[in-house]
């Protein structure tokens, strides 16, 4: 925003996948463990007891609401850590269990969560972690983002270690055929674990439901109102992750530290807040999305949505603004308040060309007008107003 | 006025934009991501553009960080490398300041409603003569004069661009960071072409995007194949380096290089000297009205080189700057800038060597 505070307008936060704010439940479900209950978890006496009381007690919401038990959930710094330990702990434990060059099968629209460990395993970088060489099949997907089933299945044989496909796709809002995955996977690569990313679906979707096949989900704090820095990885029985982080041997081995305790509460308060309401929310946010695409489609000429509105999260608004470039209108909308995204940014910051869009078949100038706008847990039908206001004006600006 | 302020993460565009902010416009900063290769030579590095927000964050101005990498590409990288392969030497700074600074960026700071394009060259943009138009002119540190890299400007660019450190010193600028706690203060400048990378140099940086041809040096006056060089597309006209001695112990240069021949000319001191360039015709450009044929100019063919008196002219293929003292070699692709001979300071318009 601009330096004149006479120009600073309201924020029309309408980025919810890249984080949301931390509901108020969470803040004050955590603001203990900062003051009073400081408590190492790890530790013998009263304090340690009291703070271990409460990561288990964390530990158990998020096991019901993940449709895990307990033992199975592994606390975690967040979603990245998470789709790392799953994909270089799973290929670790391959390669200790004999399997000199496991291979992992994989969407290629992949966070860079799962995609980059992937890649730094197959180019030997991952040599640290246990894993000395890996070959990495990436599966495309059709124009909607839907993965390729047929594909999926030809990339399948008993060499596949893991599979990993998300649950939804972060940028385009894509809900992936994850039990279908799970059923070709079984029968053509018995093997192999099921990892998803279930990081952008988890604020709207029944995780216990719908990734009940997998038996690795990623979930991240930050993007259903909890804090950053906080995640979780379940691990089901039978599966084996060998750790990242070795240490004091927390989290049954699979990952040392000092337990974040006030993170894990944060997790545990943010899931169980987001399922307990997720019916009337998926409906809330589904009609503001809604009235926000409907109302650019009718006020801006050369708009398209990116994927067929059915066949994506409910809060997710993507689209191509043609003769835009991207950059330009971020800035714009900025200057307006208006803060939104489009697909993933650099080390420096610059946003890079989006390799979702890529694989869905857009070309490189098509993608380079797209731009992602997420609803959540705090947008409200001022936020869609003030957006509708502001976009179609900017892109006219740019157009002239 | 809304001035968007391209900050390289260098001491002087964190202090062009402090004086903007200073003189109380409405400033925004802006770093350009273009070359996602390896490169620790500065200019836009992350650490640049770490740099360069850190800045904005200290004078409280918003900064953004715009991907040109692919328009780089095109513009700059890719006819820096097929230039070599012709047997060019050319100005991958000069070209980017052409194509991407002064084009893609000033249009964009257009588009987003700002007045005016910032940077922290040290040079001028003067009222023109009789108050109508703009004026280029030197820094006012001499040995830190950057007109050269901008003296293919033109009026439309002039009009919308504001040099706020080109009246300034480079102690100045360094002082006036420190007082102010920037970061950059004390940052040595960069001195390379951002995309190559130090460790392996510009014939490392080649090897990987061409196949380089070994070609034979021979002796200008003798005929005599003398030596032989590894990669013809390497050799710069005016190079001493490689080429050895000649029997007499006098230093080689390079003469001329002939890429479809694969011949590299050597010869002495002497006869290394040239009294003229030829410009290539499409490549001129004015700062103002064109210079007539048979105007005494001063020639500059290099970032620092020292200026030399000279009369525009013209050959059998186009504009010709003739030289009143020989000179070495200008390489085919170097910018030949050219400054009023009345005035030395201002820049008339700049052409490429042919």
């Amino acid at each position: 925003m601009s330096a004149s505070p006479a120009r600073a307008p309201s924020v029309t936060y309408l980025d919810h996948g890249s984080t949301s704010p931390v509901r108020p439940e969470v803040a004050d479900a955590m603001a203990p463990f900062a003051t009073a209950r400081f408590g190492n978890a790890s530790g013998a006496h009263r304090m340690a007891r009291d703070a271990r009381r409460a990561l288990e007690e964390a530990r158990e919401t998020v096991a019901g609401v993940l449709g895990s038990a307990p033992a199975e959930v592994v606390f975690t710094g967040g979603g990245t850590e998470s789709d790392n330990l799953a994909v270089l702990g799973v290929l670790a434990a391959a390669v200790e269990r004999g399997d000199r060059w496991p291979t992992v099968v994989c969407s290629a629209v992949e966070h860079a969560a799962v995609l980059e460990p992937c890649r730094a395993a197959a180019k030997g970088s991952a040599r640290l972690a246990g894993v000395p060489a890996v070959v990495v099949r990436e599966v495309g997907v059709d124009p909607d983002c839907v993965v390729d089933l047929d594909a999926l299945e030809a990339a399948l044989d008993p060499s596949v270690a893991l599979v990993s496909v998300m649950l939804a796709n972060n940028e385009v809002g894509t809900l992936q055929p994850l039990a279908e995955v799970v059923a070709r996977v079984r029968r053509m690569a018995p093997g192999a674990a099921v990892h998803t990313d279930a990081v952008p679906a988890a604020p709207f979707v029944d995780l216990a439901a719908a990734a009940a096949g997998a038996d690795l989900i990623s979930v991240s704090a930050h993007k259903l109102g909890g804090p950053k820095g906080s995640g979780a990885l379940v691990v089901r029985e039978g599966t084996v992750v060998r750790p990242l982080l070795h240490g004091g041997g927390q989290e049954r081995e699979r990952r040392s530290g000092t337990h974040d305790v006030a993170g894990a509460v944060g997790l545990a308060t943010a899931l169980a807040d987001a399922a307990r309401t997720r019916l009337s929310e998926s409906a809330r946010v589904a009609a503001l999305r809604d009235r926000l695409a409907d109302g650019l489609l009718a006020a801006v000429d050369g708009v398209v949505e990116s994927v067929d509105r059915r066949r994506v999260l409910p809060g997710h608004c993507h689209l191509r603004v043609t003769g835009v470039e991207q950059e330009e209108l971020l800035v714009l909308l900025d200057d307006g308040g208006v803060c939104a995204s489009a697909g993933a940014a650099c080390a420096s910051g610059a946003l890079e060309p989006s390799h979702v869009l890529g694989a869905m078949g857009v070309g490189p100038a098509d993608a380079r007008s797209a731009v992602r706008f997420t609803l959540g847990h705090t947008t409200t039908g001022d936020d869609v107003d003030r957006a509708l206001a502001v976009i179609p004006g900017a892109v006219a600006r740019l157009r002239r | 006025m809304r001035v968007l302020v391209a900050m390289s993460g260098g001491v002087d565009s964190s202090v062009a934009a402090a004086r903007l902010v200073a003189g109380g416009h409405e400033v925004v900063g802006a770093t350009l991501k273009l070359w996602g290769g390896a490169s620790d030579s500065g200019c836009c590095s992350v650490a640049d553009v770490d740099d360069a927000r850190r800045v904005a964050q200290q004078l409280g101005i918003a900064h953004h960080v715009f991907n040109l990498a692919e328009e780089f590409e095109a513009s700059v990288v890719a006819p820096y490398v097929a230039d070599h392969v012709a047997g060019r030497t050319p100005n991958p700074c000069i070209e980017c300041n052409r194509h991407i600074k002064f084009d893609r960026l000033l249009e964009r700071s257009g588009r987003l409603g700002f007045d005016a394009l910032a940077t922290g060259h040290h040079a001028r943009v003067a009222p023109g003569p009789a108050g109508e138009g703009h004026r280029l002119r030197r820094g006012a540190d001499a040995a830190k004069d950057q007109s050269y890299v901008l003296s293919m400007l033109g009026q439309s660019q002039l009009a919308r661009l504001v040099l706020p450190v080109g009246a300034m010193t480079k102690a100045e600028v360094r002082a006036e960071a420190a007082a102010l706690g920037l970061r950059t203060a004390a940052k040595p400048d960069s001195q390379d072409v951002c995309f190559i990378h130090s460790a392996t140099g510009r014939a490392g940086f080649l090897a990987g995007r061409l196949a380089l041809h070994p070609a034979t040096v021979v002796d200008r006056r003798s005929g005599e194949a003398v030596g032989t060089v590894e990669g013809i597309e390497l050799v710069t006209v005016g190079q001493r380096r490689g080429m050895g001695q000649a029997p007499d112990g006098s230093r080689r240069y390079v003469v001329a290089v002939d890429v479809s021949t694969r011949r590299v000319t050597v010869g002495g001191a002497a006869e290394a000297l040239t009294r003229e360039v030829a410009l290539v015709p499409s490549s001129l450009t004015w700062v103002g009205a064109p210079l007539a044929e048979g105007t005494a100019a001063v020639a500059q063919v290099s970032a620092h080189g020292r200026p030399a008196p000279c009369v525009l002219g013209s050959g059998p293929s186009g504009p010709v700057v003739r030289f009143a003292e020989a000179q070495r070699p200008v390489a085919p692709g170097q910018t030949v800038a050219l400054y009023d001979a009345g005035d030395p300071d201002d820049v008339v318009g700049a052409g490429i060597a042919a």
